[in-house]
């Protein structure tokens, strides 16, 4: 089974509840698919090794073969390539590794190469392995690691995905080809206004999904009354204790520091497994 | 000699407009004789590389000078290849812009202005 815990924006505490979750569960692993600032690993006490680099196809230009026809610069719509005047210049930032103007020049003067955006970790143990991802400073595009991580899901194992914050394309690649995606929020007027953004694209996706509001007593009531409303599943709610917060701070899972919330965890997972 | 200059409307009397790569309109000038014609930046609603594409777009016209707010650092590229004449910090009128440049009042750049992605 696969779950994705998903959030509009940062810092609603998406990865404490995919950690926690993970731990509460038997037989799951993590995958931190934020690969611009994964966190997930803090709470681990083994070290993340790496596994192995990510790269895509990036174009190589022969320029004395070149015959400056214009035909890439005009195909790639990434606007990676320009010509201009008697020069042709190449963004590899900008490129997405379409491979599309190797195709289309007629004279053969693109080649590809390996670009290497980034790396993929393993960590946790052998009971709950642990995934990371992490994209090159400078590499403006996630998914295609995001999308190499997700091969690592256990298919005899409950995989719980820390999605990237936002509904940007590299979320919404977390949000697909799963059983169930949890979306954390927290009860104020900046998370519905969030929550909102995020259900209208899971909707779209059409993976089903839950709400759990984090922090609460911090706000209002506005995200269970948008909830009944929308007939969306409230799955839990994690109440604002100072004491997770210091756990957090210091890089213990609230579920080791404070047992008690085990059983929330344990009854979250009833719950969704009910809801597919 | 033609100079370019990144608009918010299609008149020497419209704004400059700051941004290069998603402006609005580029003005061409003609500074011998101050004729000028307005085209639409079609790079504006570009996803990505909308700089290195306006700045192809203001050299097939045949520009040696752009009079920009800001530019990022592959437009700058693109521009510097094209050896196109940069000059950003400017605002106010595209008509007064084109006067001043005329008078040999601007000087140009030869540094991006902005970090990467900004215009995004
Ligand atoms: S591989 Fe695709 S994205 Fe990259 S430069 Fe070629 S056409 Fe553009
Ligand atoms: S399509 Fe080939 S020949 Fe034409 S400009 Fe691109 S690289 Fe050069």
């Amino acid at each position: 089974m696969k779950i994705t815990v998903a959030s509009g924006k940062g810092g609603t505490g998406k990865t404490t509840i995919a950690v926690n979750l993970a731990l509460s569960i038997k037989n799951s692993m993590l995958i931190d698919c934020d690969v611009e600032g994964p966190n997930s690993h803090i709470f681990f006490k083994e070290p993340m090794v790496k596994l192995k680099d990510v790269s895509i196809p990036a174009p190589k230009f022969d320029l004395d073969t070149c015959t400056l026809c214009g035909k890439c610069v005009d195909f790639c719509q990434y606007n990676a390539i320009s010509i201009v005047g008697e020069k042709l210049l190449f963004f590899d930032e900008l490129c997405h590794g379409c491979g599309g103007c190797k195709i289309i020049c007629p004279v053969d003067a693109i080649t590809e190469v390996e670009h290497y955006v980034g790396v993929i970790e393993k960590g946790g143990t052998g009971d709950l392995p642990v995934y990371h991802g992490m994209l090159n400073i400078g590499e403006p595009f996630g998914v295609p690691i995001i999308n190499e991580l997700k091969q690592f899901a256990d298919d005899k194992k409950t995989t719980i995905f820390d999605s990237p914050p936002g509904t940007a394309c590299p979320a919404v690649e977390t949000m697909r080809d799963v059983d169930f995606c949890i979306l954390v929020t927290e009860p104020t007027p900046f998370g519905l206004h969030d929550l909102t953004l995020t259900v209208d694209v899971i909707r779209e996706i059409g993976t089903p999904y839950g709400v759990v509001v984090n922090r609460d007593g911090i706000g209002d009531d506005r995200v269970d009354r948008y909830c009944e409303k929308e007939n969306i599943p409230l799955l839990a709610k994690i109440p604002n204790d100072l004491e997770i917060a210091r756990l957090y701070s210091s890089g213990v899972p609230m579920v080791k520091g404070l047992p008690e919330y085990r059983k929330l965890f344990e009854e979250m997972f009833d719950r969704i497994k009910e809801m597919i | 000699m033609k100079i370019a200059i990144t608009a918010k409307g299609k008149e020497l009397g419209s704004d400059i407009d700051t941004r290069f790569g998603r402006c609005e309109y580029f003005v061409i000038v003609d500074t011998e004789t101050m004729e000028f014609e307005a085209i639409m930046n079609e790079s504006a609603m570009a996803s990505g590389g909308a700089g290195p594409q306006a700045a192809q777009t203001i050299s097939k016209i045949g520009a040696k000078v752009l009079i920009t707010g800001n530019v990022g650092p592959n437009a700058h590229q693109t521009l510097e290849a094209a050896g196109i004449e940069i000059i950003t910090g400017s605002n106010g009128k595209v008509g007064d812009m084109a006067e001043k440049y005329k008078n040999g009042e601007l000087s140009s750049t030869n540094a991006p202005t902005v970090g990467r992605h900004a215009g995004m």
